[in-house]
């Protein structure tokens, strides 16, 4: 059990207490997983943990056993004694969980019963993140169990504040942020992920550079880089830069990057490069560019499912038509070489 | 919040404000301040603003809200369409 320090008795058995410091096998753990790399096993047990030396009165906190969920909560309550209630998500964060219905209330219910914590604590209250809210139905918690959930703040940074303000709740801390940095540490998942997809295109764009470049080498390779960096804008850079590209549409925003990034690589390579190769590069390019930044919109704390179809909508039928035109300015640029 | 408003006239937020008992749990529990407790009662005031999360209508206890939440990312879009079309699930490359 990660962080684990020792055994605390209680009248509801024995619970867990946990360190808030993490270990360096947790931040090593924390990175990899931010790379995509065994995030589908990253959780911890579901139940219920102590922080410090809770009493029957300490505060409840409700969270999801993704271990990066697991992780921040831990050491952003560093300090104190309350109580963590850990929701069986299996491995999936607050917000996403809520969305499925792991972070539920059924969820809740069960584990409230599971851990006996009627016995342990005297209060009837409960502490949850508000992304949790998608989930969970606070009414029927209550009437169902006794205790009452209270969806305290965004943040679990801001939990805190919370706690020492008799459970104040700003609006700032009803308030999502999406800041540079947040963006930044989602990207790679969102890269990784667009890479593995793209692989059958990278060995097919490799294949084409290979016998219409000036090289099979080079010709490959200046494919495989185009493709490569039509990925990145669409992934990487749009989501970093998101607030300033104009337009609402994510599919838009990754499409006008795209457009730059490739026009760029093109500026860089053969200045003698036929029209044809340069209209097949955008056309086959944009979407792809296009294509991912609209996944970007899975991370995002405030785009709609209705918006998002609107996009797909718009820009699908968009994305073949311009593939298609591509594969036949392809197809003029070999019959006119 | 700041600095970021995505599509506007697409979400699927219905408020009726006849069946409201005016708890103000839609206010907790929205993200986006897309409610307001006016007179009373709760209020759409920044319609817009709405991601279709249905944590209010998940929360109304008195039926007055609906939302048509779900997956709001293309590849679980797509990952839907695609169990609707063959019937076979597929696995979507986000949330897990």
């Amino acid at each position: 059990m990660p962080g684990f320090e020792r055994w605390l008795s209680t009248p509801g058995g024995k619970v867990a207490v946990i360190r808030s410091e993490l270990a360096l096998r947790d931040r090593l753990g924390g990175l990899l997983v931010r790379l995509d790399v065994g995030r589908e096993r990253y959780a911890v047990p579901a139940g219920l943990y102590a922080l410090g030396s809770p009493d029957a009165a300490a505060p409840v906190v409700v969270t999801a056993n993704y271990k990066l969920t697991f992780d921040v909560v831990r050491r952003a309550l560093a300090g104190r004694s309350l109580w963590l209630l850990v929701l069986e998500t299996h491995g999936i964060n607050v917000w996403c969980a809520a969305g499925k219905g792991t972070f539920g209330t059924d969820e809740l219910v069960r584990r409230l019963q599971i851990t006996r914590l009627d016995e342990i604590v005297s209060h009837r209250r409960l502490l949850l993140p508000i992304f949790g809210a998608t989930g969970v139905c606070a009414p029927e918690v209550k009437r169902r169990t006794g205790f009452a959930p209270t969806f305290a703040a965004v943040r679990v940074t801001d939990l805190p504040h919370h706690l020492d303000h008799g459970g104040e709740t700003t609006a700032l801390m009803r308030a999502p942020t999406f800041t540079v940095l947040e963006r930044l540490t989602l990207t790679p998942v969102e890269l990784v992920g667009g890479f593995k997809a793209a692989l059958p295109l990278f060995a097919l764009v490799a294949i084409i550079g290979a016998f219409t470049g000036g090289s099979p080498v080079g010709g490959a390779l200046y494919g495989v880089g185009a493709l490569a960096l039509a990925i990145i804008a669409g992934s990487f850079a749009t989501p970093i830069l998101l607030p300033w590209i104009p337009g609402r549409s994510f599919a838009f925003k990754g499409a006008l990057l795209g457009a730059v990034v490739t026009a760029a690589y093109l500026a860089t390579g053969d200045p003698t490069r036929h029209w044809h190769a340069i209209a097949a590069h955008l056309l086959l390019l944009v979407p792809v560019s296009s294509f991912a930044a609209l996944g970007f919109t899975g991370c995002t704390p405030f785009t709609s499912p209705s918006g998002v179809k609107k996009e797909m909508r718009v820009a699908l039928p968009l994305f073949l038509a311009s593939v298609v035109l591509g594969a036949v300015a392809f197809g003029l640029g070999l019959g006119g070489a | 919040m700041q600095g970021f408003r995505y599509l506007e006239n697409v979400t699927t937020l219905k408020l009726d404000v006849e069946s409201c008992s005016g708890c103000g749990l839609c206010v907790e529990v929205c993200p986006h301040q897309v409610f307001a407790m006016q007179d009373g009662l709760a209020a759409v005031v920044d319609k817009d603003a709405c991601m279709e999360c249905g944590a209010c209508a998940k929360n109304c206890d008195s039926g007055a809200l609906s939302v048509d939440a779900g997956v709001g990312c293309a590849g679980g879009l797509i990952a839907e369409w695609w169990q609707d079309v063959t019937g076979r699930r597929k696995k979507a490359a986000c949330c897990g």
